[in-house]
């Protein structure tokens, strides 16, 4: 019989036939309502989906762990979406919640990306400061793409470029996440941009 | 009419990313699945898993009957979550259960360098930008 009953906990790489693709990430992040799920699922080949991860909420200056199952147990959802872009490499998008209180979800999200897309509306600028300081203080290479919503007033990529403070090569687009052409080519700035080197003065981010 | 923009300010100073003033400590729970532990530190949501055709010998249940049927293919561990509506945590735990009983077999995603590209990363990144640009 050839079944081992195999309880080391490595991952086995051997077993199969034929080889597995690359799996690439794209984080999508910005704040509430500024498209994440449409952006994420109109781009995706596969119906939108969301991955939940279950949190755990402990009251401020609680450090101790023990016992945490019997804590009260949340979960956050992230919209995940698939890219096949030919039999060795796939693309996953992972669409992320915006808030600060996320930060430890996106360390593991962020952690092997590609890259990032930071999605911004206009009306509600502010609401994506969040992901811009974390991308920018973890040295995750991004581009911000500026959904314009009907009514909204048309602002230059330059005036998004300086509200939002950005380092200069980071490209500011223009977008529409209800359109799958225009998503697509978000993705693809991004990873022009990512082909680019990164300017020596803006390598780091700025430290007091 | 032209709404002046918000202007962000520079974070400086470390991160606090733990502590959130509205809702206290968030942190993710280590125990999960009827109250056991599982090895599963070495899952990632990007983890490529795909059955092997080996039936998992000694584990019964819905959970992993669905999980399993999943798994033709290379799939992300995000995905069979998403698939199962189970929390990623919980998925993990299955599929760790189904790789240490053979009927899985796993791949841990590439490592990708952050920062700079370098040459080795530069063949991947063209790859994908031709993907991309094949769909436009
Ligand atoms: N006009 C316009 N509406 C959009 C665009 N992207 C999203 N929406 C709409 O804005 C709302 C919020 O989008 P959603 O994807 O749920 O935002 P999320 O909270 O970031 O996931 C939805 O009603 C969308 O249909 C866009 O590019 N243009
Ligand atoms: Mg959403």
């Amino acid at each position: 019989m050839d079944f081992v009953n195999d309880c080391d906990p490595r991952l086995r790489t051997d077993a199969a036939s034929e080889p597995f693709p690359t799996a690439l990430k794209i984080l999508v992040a910005g704040g509430f309502g500024a498209g994440k799920t449409t952006f994420v699922g109109v781009v995706s080949e596969i119906e939108p989906l969301s991955t939940e991860e279950l949190i755990t909420q402990l009251s401020a200056g609680t450090d101790d762990l023990s016992g945490l199952a019997d804590k009260a147990t949340t979960t956050v959802a992230m919209d995940f979406g698939r890219i096949t872009l030919g039999p060795e490499h796939v693309l996953y998008l992972f669409g992320t919640p915006g808030q600060h209180r996320f930060w430890f979800l996106w360390d593991e999200l962020s952690h092997g990306a590609l890259g990032a897309v930071v999605l911004a509306d206009t009306r509600r600028l502010d609401r994506s400061f969040a992901a811009v300081d974390f991308f920018e203080g973890r040295g995750v290479r991004f581009v911000v793409a500026v959904n314009e919503f009907d009514g909204g007033h048309r602002y230059a990529p330059e005036e998004v470029r300086a509200a939002l403070d950005l380092a200069p090569g980071i490209p500011v687009l223009r977008c529409d996440a209800r359109r799958c052409a225009s998503g697509t080519r978000v993705l693809a700035s991004l990873v022009e941009h990512l082909l680019t080197p990164v300017p020596a003065l803006t390598a780091t981010p700025e430290l007091p | 009419m032209t709404v002046l923009l918000p202007r962000r300010q520079r974070r400086s100073g470390p991160d606090a990313p733990w502590i959130d003033d509205g809702a206290g400590h968030l942190v993710r729970p280590y125990t999960v699945s009827k109250g056991r532990t599982r090895p599963t530190a070495h899952f990632d949501l990007m983890t490529l898993v795909r059955a092997t055709g080996r039936r998992p010998a000694g584990l019964q249940g819905p959970d992993y009957d669905r999980v399993l049927g999943l798994c033709d293919g290379p799939v992300p561990v995000a995905e069979v979550a998403a698939h199962t509506r189970l929390p990623a945590a919980v998925t993990k735990v299955l599929l760790a259960d189904l790789v240490a009983c053979g009927a899985l077999t796993a791949r841990a995603p590439a490592a990708v360098a952050a920062g700079p590209a370098p040459r080795t990363d530069r063949d991947l990144l063209e790859a994908v930008l031709h993907g991309l640009r094949q769909r436009l």
